[in-house]
Parts: structure tokens; sequence; C-alpha cells
């Protein structure tokens, strides 16, 4: 996150304060208002329960179908309108319904809240993307954590069995929102640098795991055991052991897997937010919450399938670590070196060309020359054409996110799958700030990334790779495709490259 | 170990070695085993370089370049013999050549060990290092040293050229105001590096191009270079797996042959490159098929020093027969193109001496445990050490249908039938325990989450890629859903309730407004 975000966080922590103060005078504008309030309560009490349930399940719906409507370019922004609109019945329902009060207090909180979060998304730069996502999932992680607390500080429940259930859920459902809430801030940490991006690796670091998870179980026991006389030792306990845990979790993932660790968390958030709904008896959290957890375990198991990785394995940590690294002083040949008016010249007399943009290009904020140069090309006649990597970026999706940003029309802008047997036939690929996702040596047996998916850009006539040195990738594999006849070098900070290649056009 | 008994023996020459490049005596031969260029390069790996004086006159080289480029002139053809490594292109011509040979020199150049092993066991009494250009493995670290590919492709560039020196006509179809000139109709046997470089040069004179060859494999990098490729209507795997095509079954034979009758007698020119190494080449084009050509016409038999893919085809001549159709025997076409074939030839010859130099200190170093090494040495101290034992290398077709991934819809390992059985079982009896033991409505709401995950499963997979860092953003702000529990909460007694519900709606709407707005924003920027 910049320093723009933290500006930000600090005058949304000023807002909160405004609004606590504002919550008093609110409130005292409820009580006046109590007459209307009341008629309005008034008028919902003749089946209050029965219209809560019916804009609950109007809500889940909603969200199923803009859910339904993201899957498409097209109807992408239908799908926001149809979740947002979801979103405003659900909360319009719930604070007219019975057993809520201090209404005051929860408008307080979510003009503060709602004045921060549009603030914040109007502002974050796209390549930050990567920190917010992780950013509102502990968030969500959070949320459910603080709401476990309540529903143990207080419930009216007696029924021995509903209560065992009731303090499992919270017993789970804090574990796993503790879980969220660390993993992403030390995700966020990882994204933007606090924290260096390797993994960790403590020794025995499985066998620490599953000592805390061992121990967490047990906790559990006493917890529920202690029935109605709480325990609140065993959850508080349970709470510190999860934080370690959170926190391990993600620092014992390596920086090439984030977007893996991203969706898990995303998933994490959705997880916790089901167990809520248990907690609560409340359909629509218990909806919402499979729905993202579902969605983030879906993501996580593509990102894992695009780098041919188990999710156990990457859940667990330690890539590369497990495998030997093939250490970069092999015979690897020579690589030959070319300048950016060159790179103008043989774009210039391409037909075909393909962008195959990486994490190198977010970081530069190479996207929007990259851009200029694709129009200039397309103007001259150039067929050109950008492949993306389903792991390319710290994100799913993050090129896309970029490329739109800078205005790339997303019909050029096509999926690995889609553009790798179109390699034989290009004249010039670009690979501008990409590794790993390009690298022939995934074709190779015994290397450490073997059978991962990559992009097969040294098919084309003439591969340019623009790099800022001979470094290793994120896998911290050495690249054949640098070595190859048909590719040269192009060494410089991205945006600087593509700007000089533009200015040589 | 081997390495170290090498350098012992090495060890008398205190200092770098020097490299011979002596006349190529073989009638015919125009091309040299170095060329300035090449010499510039062999002296950075260490070497010294000592050329027989007029040796590169024939390939353009004169004494004065060679002087330029570093290299010592001599006109004692002994001395140039004496050298530690003698790099040649042919293999010594005759015994007196042989006899130039002093113990412990490397030879490095063209043996054909399969065709010459009485040249092998004359050698080798000399007591040397024999080092086959004509055995580099085709593996792909060795390309850069892959003489046989490097000749190959000069030769399908040429024998291109000589046909259309043969040839009365334009390659290119044109349409001028003297009339309509029909293309050429090209058809290229067997697609090595030879056929596709004559695959390549026929297309890029305008020609109409076809090629065929048996290996079904090799189809993909003939439509590269923008040839049609012919096929057989015969079922049967050609791949041999060390990248050479191997000998047909009789059947596929007569088929063969029959679709080639055809195309032969449809084309104007043709070019055949096909051979089996250590056999006697195919013959492709009997006398009866060329009978059925059209006049002018003209044939070039790349395979004919081999015994010739092409019936009537006479060594290193140009026949015309009967029926006006030409055919063109030339051995060795890359003699034609001396300049470029020497530069090519010399940089593989580098290539090689790199690979055995790697100290870059011009002492060089066999060692056995290199594939490409162990397989380009014929002759290791007087000791035949041909053949290698093979590589396997090329990808067979068969390969690639294990390639071929099962769709698996779930991230866990396949397990096998009983521990599934086991789970699933184990599953059912936890799942029965708990129906009894929870009451109705907490398992309604156990399955509205059963069927939420399922809708959820559905409902993902169907997003695009591209959209997965919106469909992340927004799950963010629905997930902010748990506002509704934060909001029955702050009634409560407890300040701390009433606080922690407070923080919660709090963040739970930033997570709202955020993710709603910032997924809006990156919407916005998708455009066609």
């Amino acid at each position: 996150m910049s320093q723009e975000s933290i500006d930000a966080a600090q005058s949304a922590v000023d807002a909160a304060q405004a609004a606590i103060n504002a919550a008093q005078a609110a409130q005292s504008v409820a009580v006046d208002q109590a007459p209307i309030v009341a008629q309005v309560v008034e008028k919902a009490a003749a089946a209050p329960q029965g219209i809560l349930e019916a804009a609950y399940i109007a809500a889940a719906v909603l969200f199923v179908l803009s859910l339904a409507a993201l899957s498409k370019q097209e109807t992408a922004q239908k799908g926001i309108f149809v979740g947002i609109l979801g979103m405003v019945v659900a909360i319009i329902a719930t604070l007219f319904s019975d057993g809520v009060s201090n209404i005051g207090y929860i408008i307080a909180a979510m003009l503060a809240g709602g004045a921060f979060g549009v603030r914040w998304a109007n502002k974050v730069g796209m390549t930050e993307m990567p920190e917010m996502v992780a950013i509102l999932n502990s968030f969500g992680g959070l949320a459910a954590v603080f709401i476990g607390y309540n529903s143990y500080l207080e419930h009216s429940i007696t029924e021995p069995v509903m209560l065992s259930i009731h303090l499992t859920l919270i017993f789970i459902g804090v574990f796993i929102g503790i879980v969220t809430f660390v993993g992403s801030m030390v995700a966020w940490a990882k994204l933007n640098g606090r924290v260096k991006s390797s993994a960790l690796m403590l020794p025995h670091r499985h066998k620490m795991n599953l000592v805390a998870l061992l121990v967490v179980i047990f906790l559990m026991f006493s917890f529920v055991g202690a029935g109605l006389e709480g325990n609140m030792g065993a959850l508080i306990f349970m709470t510190l052991i999860a934080i370690v845990f959170g926190a391990h979790l993600v620092l014992s993932i390596g920086g090439a897997d984030m977007p893996v660790v991203v969706s898990m968390l995303n998933s994490y958030s959705g997880w916790a937010g089901a167990a809520t709904g248990l907690i609560l008896g409340n359909d629509l959290l218990i909806v919402t919450g499979a729905l993202v957890g579902s969605s983030g375990a879906i993501l996580s198991y593509v990102m894992c399938k695009a780098m041919n990785r188990s999710f156990i394995s990457v859940i667990a940590g330690g890539f590369g670590n497990d495998v030997a690294i093939s250490s970069g002083d092999e015979e690897q040949g020579e690589y030959v070196s070319t300048t950016a008016a060159e790179v103008a010249e043989t774009l210039m007399h391409s037909k075909r060309v393909i962008i195959t943009p990486g994490y190198g290009m977010a970081v530069a904020q190479a996207q929007y020359p990259v851009f200029a140069i694709t129009q200039k090309l397309r103007d001259a006649g150039v067929e050109v054409r950008f492949g993306i990597h389903p792991v390319a970026g710290r994100l799913p999706g993050h090129m896309n996110v970029l490329l739109a940003e800078a205005k790339v029309p997303y019909d050029i802008v096509l999926e690995m799958d889609e553009i790798n047997d179109d390699f034989n036939e290009t004249d010039t690929v670009l690979v501008i700030g990409a590794n790993d996702t390009v690298n022939p040596a995934a074709k190779e047996e015994n290397s450490p990334i073997a059978g991962m998916p990559v992009l097969e850009v040294w098919n084309a006539k003439q591969v340019v790779v623009f790099k800022r040195s001979m470094a290793t990738g994120y896998a911290g594999v050495q690249n054949p495709l640098f070595f190859k006849e048909n590719t040269s070098m192009l060494f410089g900070d991205a945006k600087e490259s593509v700007e000089e290649i533009l200015k040589a056009m | 170990m081997e390495r170290s008994i090498l350098s012992l023996m090495l060890n008398r020459q205190e200092q770098m070695m020097q490299i011979g490049i002596p006349r190529e005596s073989l009638k015919g031969e125009t091309r040299l085993a170095a060329t300035p260029a090449t010499i510039e390069q062999l002296q950075k790996l260490g070497f010294s370089v000592l050329v027989e004086s007029n040796a590169g006159v024939l390939a353009n080289f004169d004494d004065a370049a060679f002087i330029a480029a570093g290299a010592e002139i001599s006109s004692d053809t002994k001395q140039v013999w004496a050298a530690d490594i003698v790099l040649k292109v042919n293999a010594p011509a005759d015994d007196a050549e042989i006899g130039l040979l002093q113990k412990g020199t490397s030879l490095i150049s063209f043996i054909w060990p399969a065709q010459n092993a009485e040249l092998l066991e004359k050698l080798a009494k000399r007591d040397i290092n024999v080092l086959a250009m004509d055995s580099v493995p085709r593996i792909s670290r060795s390309q850069s040293m892959d003489a046989l590919s490097s000749m190959a492709n000069i030769a399908g560039y040429r024998a291109v050229i000589e046909s259309a020196n043969e040839f009365g006509r334009f390659f290119t179809g044109q349409i001028t105001a003297a009339g309509k000139v029909s293309p050429a109709k090209v058809l290229i046997l067997g697609a090595g590096v030879a056929g596709l470089a004559a695959v390549g040069a026929a297309g890029s004179l305008g020609a109409i191009v076809r090629a065929y060859d048996t290996r079904p494999e090799v189809k993909e990098q003939i439509n590269s270079m923008g040839a049609e490729f012919l096929t057989v209507d015969f079922e049967e795997s050609a791949g041999s797996g060390d990248g050479y095509a191997k000998v047909m079954s009789d059947d596929y034979k007569a088929h063969e042959q029959k679709m080639l009758a055809e195309q032969v007698a449809d084309a104007d020119i043709i070019i055949t490159t096909a051979l089996i190494p250590g056999r006697p080449a195919p013959r492709l084009i009997t006398q009866e098929m060329v009978d059925a050509m059209k006049s002018g016409s003209v044939i070039v038999d790349l395979a004919a020093i081999n015994g010739g893919n092409v019936e009537p085809s006479v060594v290193d001549k140009v026949i015309t027969t009967a029926n006006g159709v030409k055919v063109i025997g030339y051995n060795e076409m890359a003699r034609r193109l001396p300049t470029q074939a020497s530069q090519l030839y010399g940089t593989n010859l580098v290539n090689l001496l790199k690979l055995l130099t790697p100290e870059k200190d011009g002492v060089i170093n066999i060692n056995f445990d290199d594939v490409v090494q162990r397989g380009v040495t014929v002759i290791k101290e007087g000791e035949i050490t041909w053949p290698a034992p093979p590589i396997q290398v090329s990808a067979a077709p068969q390969a690639k249908k294990e390639e071929v991934k099962e769709e698996t819809v779930k991230p866990v390992k396949k397990k096998t039938g009983i521990y599934k059985a086991v789970a699933a079982g184990a599953g059912i009896w936890a799942y029965s325990a708990l129906a009894s033991y929870v009451p109705a409505e907490f398992l309604n709401h156990l399955m509205v989450f059963a069927l939420a995950c399922v809708i959820g499963y559905y409902l993902i997979w169907d997003v695009a890629a591209s959209l997965h860092t919106p469909l992340m953003s927004v799950t963010n702000a629905i997930s902010g859903i748990v506002i509704l529990g934060a909001f029955f909460q702050m009634g409560a007694e407890s300040g701390l309730v009433t606080l922690l519900a407070f923080l919660g709606t709090f963040i739970a709407t930033i997570n709202i407004a955020g993710g709603f707005a910032v997924t809006e924003r990156m919407l916005k920027m998708f455009r066609k």
C-alpha cells in the first residue's frame, strides 16, 4: 500500500472519530423522531420476521445473479449494480426489523466506513490491487471475529445441544477469522515489501503447525465443554495461537505464490462469514459466506493449476526449497543484448506481435507506454495482441486490470490457452517483466518448475525480453529463453525502455 | 578419473595448444575448416593457429586475411599436420596424410566411421584422438556444433538455386503484358534440414511448394515454412526416436509409391533429400516416374552419392533424359557455396572446441561424462570408441498423447478406490451422527450452506480469467454482509459488545463500499 492509502487511513480514523461524536447527535435525532420510527417498526411488526426473511431471500438471489453476471465482460457492470441492490435490500430490511437498536451508532459507523471505503477505492492505484484485496480480506476476517466474540459474550441459548453447537461454531469462526485477518495483514505487508517476500523456512514448521492445530482442537473441547459457565481463557488462548498460526502460514509461502495466497485468504474470509451465519442462524450470511468461500477456493485452484502445483504444497509452503534448485552456472550459452532503436525497427517490420507482460510491467507502471506502442503499431497495420499467463502478477487477473487501466481493448488481451498456438506465426514477442511464466525449462523434466504450463514465446521468430538484469525470477530457476538464438535482451527499467522504443518509432 | 589421466597425459604440453589448418587435398573440395572470423574466436579460447599457405583460396580467403586475423601461415605441409589439433573438412585423403599425424594429436573432421572402417583402423594406429563432426549427437545442446545440419542447410538452398539454373521458367507466377506465367510446382522429398531449407528457398522464389516425409511429426515444420505436406493414405509410425527416419514396411511403400508417382508427374522441379544413416539412400523416384514427367522439368538428387533417391541420377553430373528431364546429381552441394560453408563449418568447430576447452586456456580435455563429447569422439588415445551408446532425444508423437491432461475437478490428489470408499463411509457416519444429535433447525441452515457451496462452485467456474480481480473485489464487498450480524448486536447491554459491534459495522462497511467502488472503477476501464 502506498503513502496515499496510509494518509487515507489516517483521515478515515479522524472521520470515524467525528462520526462517533456525530452519533450522539444522531441518537438524539432518532429519539426526536421516535414516533415515526416507532410507526415504521409497528407496521413492520405485523409480519416482521416474514418480511425480513423475504428480503434475505431476495438479497441472496441478487448476490448469486451478481456473481453470474460477473462472468462476462459485457454483463459485469450490471453485476455490480445487482450486487449493490442486494446489499441495500438486506441492510435496509435489517435496519427496520426488530431487535436492531442504536440505529444512530450504526448509521454513524456506516457513514464513516463508507466514506473511507469509497475514498480509498478511488485513490488506490491499479498496481496496488493485490494489497487492497488483501486488506479487504483481513477486514472480512476481523468483522467475523468481532461478531464471534460478541455472540459468545451475549447470547440467550440455554438448551445444551444448541449451546454446544453455538460454542463450537464460535470457536471455529473466530479461529478462521483470526487466521484470515492476520494472514491477510502479513500478505499485505509482503506485497508492498514491508516484509521480505521470500518464504520463511522455520525448522520443523509442519510439526509446529500440527502441534498448534492439536492444541486448538483441545482448547475447543474444553471451551465447548464449559457450557454455560464459559471458558473465556480457552477462547483468548486460541486467539493468540491463531495469530501466530495465521502469520506463519503466510510467512512461509514464497512471493511467487502470492496469487494463490490472496485468493486462499479470500476464501477463508468467506468461510469465516459462513461460520458467522451459522452462529447467528442467518441464512443470508451463510449463503454469502459459502459463495465467497467457494469463489476463493476455485480461484486458488485455478492459480495452482496454472503453476502445476498441488494446493496443499503451496499452503504448506516452501516452493523450490523441497526441490533442488538448478544452479545458474550450467552451460547456458551467451545472451545477446539489444537497443531500444533496434527493437523499434524490428517491431515496425513485423506483421504479428504478441506482448506478454508480467509483474515487472506492473512494478514499472509500464502499461501506459505499452499501450501507446500498441496503438502506434496497430495504426501501422501491425497485428498486436497480449498473451496473459494465469499467474502473471500477484493476483488472479491482475494483468488484465492493469491493461484495462491503460485502455487496452480487452478483445486483444488473450489468455495463455487461447494464444499459445499462435506464437509459431508471430514475428516478434515482447516479454515485459515476465520470467518464470515464459521459461522453457518448464518443459524439461528435472527442472523445479517442470510441468508448469508456460507461454511458449520461444516459438516466435524473434523474442525481446525486457529485464533489469540477468537475475532469476521468483522461482529461482535460470531461464534458458534468454540464451536462445532468437532471443535478445533489452536491459533496463521496463517503463523507460518502452518509452525509448516509442520515441524511436 | 578419466579426466585426470588425460590431463596428466596432456601435461607434457605446458602451454597452449596449436591448431593446424591444412589445405584440403580432396579433389573438388573448395571448403576449409577455418575462416579469418573463426580463427579470431579460436584464439580467444587460448589456441594459436597455423594455416597452410593458399589453403583458403577456393573459399575466397587469401593468406593475408588469415594473417590479419592473427594466424601464422606456413607452406610446410608437414608442420601444419604436426599441430596439436588438426581441423579438417574431409578425413585424411590417403596414407601419406595419415602418416603426417603425430602421436597425441587430435584430428577433428568429417570421418563417416560407419562407411570407413579401414580409415578408422589406420587412424587408431597413429595413437591419436579423432573427433568426427558427422557423429555429433542430435540433442538441443549440441545444435551449435551440428555440422551436418549446417551443411545440409546450404545444400537445400543450393539445390533450389541449381534447379533454377537448369529450369527454363520463372518460379513465381506473374501476369504480364506479354501473357500469364503460371508458377512452378516444386516437390521436396525428405524434410530434414536440407529439405526444409529447400522448402524455404523455393517458397521465397515464389513457387508452389509441396513436401513429403515418412515422419508425420515433421508436418508442422513443413507447414510452418509455408509448404503443403503430402500424406500417404496409410497408417504407420515412422519416428525412430533418434531424430532420423527409419525404414518402412513394404505395404506402406506401395501406397507411398502410388502417391509419389502422381505428385512427381505433376511437379516441375523435384528435390530429393532422403537419407537413412548407415544405409543406401531409399529409391523414391523410379525411371518410370521420371519418364512420366514433363519435358523441361528438373530433378536435384541430393542423395546421389549415397546411391540416389532418383533412379537415373549420376553422381556429380547433370544428365538429360530422353523425355527432356534434367537430373542433377552433384555431390556435396555445400562445396558450391564455399565461403558460406567454410564459415558455418568453422563456427561448428569453434563451438565444439569451446565445449572441449571449458577453461579457455588453450588445452583441450575430452570428458566422456558429457554425451556430446562422448558421441563425437570416435578414437581416443588410439582406441576406437565408436559407436557411442545411443541417446534417445526426439519427441515421438506417442509421447504427446500422454501429455494430454485429465480434467480433474477438485484440487485433491487421486486417491485409491479403497481410500475413497473409507472416506465416504466415514463421512456418511459422521453426518448421520450429527443428524441424530442436532436439532432440525440447524440442519436447515446446513442445507442452505451446502446448496450455496454448490451454486458458488458452478458460478465461479464460468468467470472469465480477465475478470478474476473484479470477482475478488466483489466477493470482498458482499462478504461485508456480516454487517447484519453486527447490527443485531448493537443493542446489547454490555458496552464491550456494543463497541465490538460498532467496530464490526465500521470495517464491514469499508468492505462493502470499498469493494463495490473499486470493482466499479476497474470495470469501467475494460472496454472493447
